[in-house]
């Protein structure tokens, strides 16, 4: 490309334009060495330490001991935990963000209504974390508005104390967990044509076969993929449990963060690793599994 | 908008249909409008009550249920309330100074770091596209709180070569901001004709840093803002690497004034989410008038 474009360029200019480009054409390569370099110092290098720490001993020599106290009780009792946390969460987030996104759809494309609905989702899903902790402390919390609402009309008196609990984490995750559905999930229903429809009407098709034969089928693999990075998200969320729970840690990423705080058992610090690796492991899968059912979405959607 | 696809719709397809099932479709498009308030009414209600409710905590004094604006004027006043009672609100004042500036940082360095070596990679080494599209992906499947762990020798080592000030944070939120960006940089820069471009330039006489600042970044500037944007969603959102390094950013500071004054703490976010949902909103209206003046 660049050589078919200098030759027949006479102009005086290309031959400074070459005298200074020309070490580069020894190895353009370098070009990226900044970005990669930087990548390598704060993403490989940091991944590294926890892959290489997670079978370390602490004299240094390699040893199976932390990964094999991941079998301690207490830590599946997270890893289950935190799967069944994110599975409800995905499949929640999933099928009423999944509605919304088609809802949104099938109004026009560039009204305000969806731009007020995308901005929001983009700001529930992406910023929240502590923020969102809050507001469901000040929804159902001890003095939450919801709670003083019942207690004024129908004289319910609740605590708010299941919050803190697995179901008021699914309640505050479904919170950002359906608004990122909405962000991932609405290119593919907009790759939706509406002659598919007219198509299958008027071969005849009612609204049921569309969606049985055509739409469904066309929509599962994003759906599908969708759930999955769902999925990834809530099993990597750490700041609204944070927030939330502060006695005990009943997920993953509470139990990797005690660890690393934990400074009275020296171990721990190990064991932070061997828990983020196995973090790393699930998340890693499920996101393989999001690649590829992205791809089968592209081939149709794209 | 319903009436609007229910006068689409059959115009197109009216051709040579009987009438029976375009009265079919009439019913059906009538009941899928109800399905579409009775979705848009529940959704809108989830999301609306917590953000109600925080409005509604922000106000009331929880004890007496005396109205306020108490913690909204102290959200004004908050650097004289941190010079007050510094034990209390200064991590929130410091939190909030440091955000800013981690802001600042962190977009610079993501757009010098990623816009020429986008750049470079399409124009240049094509072969390492798949690798640096890998790498750009990767902090998705490596969480933050995974991240920090490993992050921790790394920091000692930034720490000594600089110092613990919260601001150079802004590293490893690069990497953090990694994926957003990229996708947002790779749709603008595949959207110009980059080869033409720079071999247009190059044939004038432009060097590779004209080129980049006069060429490529004005010709992807609506991908490159909103890069920024959700760059800048991130920044401010962060909590757990901040928290887990020790550090003071918008986040922690939050979470530490819930401790002590937790009406402050809601009145904050409330207000930090809805600044995060103008400036996406903004966004929003600029790149759509973008793309409707190219549309015409």
């Amino acid at each position: 490309m660049t050589v078919s474009i200098d030759a027949p360029s006479s102009a005086p200019r290309p031959v400074s334009v070459r005298g200074k480009g020309g070490w580069r054409r020894v190895s353009p390569t370098l070009g990226t060495l900044p970005f990669f370099g930087y990548v390598a110092v704060f993403l490989l290098i940091p991944t590294g330490i926890v892959v290489v720490g997670a079978f370390r001993s602490p004299d240094g020599g390699f040893t199976w001991a932390n990964i094999t106290a991941l079998g301690d009780s207490v830590v599946i009792d997270a890893f289950v935990t935190s799967v069944i946390l994110s599975a409800v969460t995905a499949v929640i987030g999933a099928v009423v963000g999944g509605l919304l996104s088609y809802v949104l759809v099938t109004g026009r494309p560039g009204s305000l209504a969806r731009r007020i609905v995308t901005s929001a989702c983009s700001v529930l899903a992406q910023f929240g974390g502590v923020m969102l902790a809050f507001a469901f402390i000040a929804t159902v919390g001890m003095n939450g508005m919801v709670n003083d609402a019942l207690k004024d009309w129908f004289g319910l008196v609740t605590t708010g104390a299941y919050l803190y609990t697995l179901p008021g984490l699914i309640l505050v995750y479904s919170y950002f967990q359906i608004p990122l559905m909405v962000i991932v999930f609405l290119p593919a229903v907009d790759g939706i044509r509406s002659q598919w429809r007219e198509a299958a009407e008027t071969l005849g098709g009612s609204t049921w076969v569309y969606w049985r034969r055509v739409a469904g089928p066309l929509l599962a693999p994003a759906f599908l993929g969708s759930t999955l990075l769902l999925f990834a998200n809530a099993f990597s969320a750490y700041a609204t449990a944070k927030a939330l729970i502060t006695q005990s840690n009943p997920i993953v990423p509470l139990q990797i963060a005690g660890a690393i705080t934990n400074e009275v058992n020296v171990g721990h610090a190990d064991l932070a690793k061997s828990l983020a690796l196995g973090m790393v492991v699930i998340v890693a899968i499920v996101m393989w599994l999001y690649a590829m059912l992205q791809k089968r979405t592209a081939r149709w959607l794209g | 908008m319903t009436q609007s696809m229910g006068a689409r719709l059959p115009a197109g397809t009216s051709v040579g249909a009987p009438p029976r099932p375009q009265q079919l479709r009439k019913a059906m498009r009538r009941k899928q409008s109800v399905t579409r308030r009775v979705v848009i009414a529940v959704v809108m209600a989830f999301f609306l009550i917590p953000l109600a409710s925080m409005l509604y905590f922000s106000v009331r004094f929880p004890l007496s249920g005396k109205w306020t604006g108490h913690s909204w004027s102290n959200l004004i006043h908050i650097q004289e309330l941190a010079a007050d009672d510094p034990s209390n609100y200064g991590q929130l004042w410091e939190g909030l100074k440091n955000s800013a500036v981690l802001v600042v940082l962190t977009v610079v360095i993501m757009v010098a770091l990623l816009v020429p070596t986008m750049t470079w990679v399409r124009l240049k080494v094509r072969w390492l596209s798949r690798t640096l599209e890998f790498i750009c992906l990767l902090p998705l499947t490596i969480p933050a709180i995974v991240l920090v762990v490993g992050l921790g020798p790394v920091y000692r080592i930034v720490s000594g070569l600089l110092s613990t000030n919260t601001i150079w944070l802004c590293f490893v939120y690069v990497v953090l901001v990694l994926p957003f960006a990229y996708r947002a940089l790779d749709a603008g820069l595949g959207a110009i004709d980059l080869p033409v471009l720079s071999e247009a330039a190059r044939s004038l006489g432009a060097g590779w840093m004209r080129i980049l600042w006069q060429v490529v970044l004005p010709n992807i500037r609506s991908a490159v803002v909103s890069a920024c944007f959700i760059s800048v969603a991130l920044v401010l959102g962060e909590f757990t690497i901040a928290q887990l390094l020790a550090r003071t950013n918008l986040q922690t500071g939050i979470f530490l004034v819930s401790q002590s004054d937790a009406q402050l703490a809601v009145t904050l976010s409330l207000a930090a989410l809805l600044f995060a949902f103008i400036l996406l909103m903004v966004l929003s209206l600029l790149s759509g008038d973008r793309s409707s003046r190219e549309g015409s």
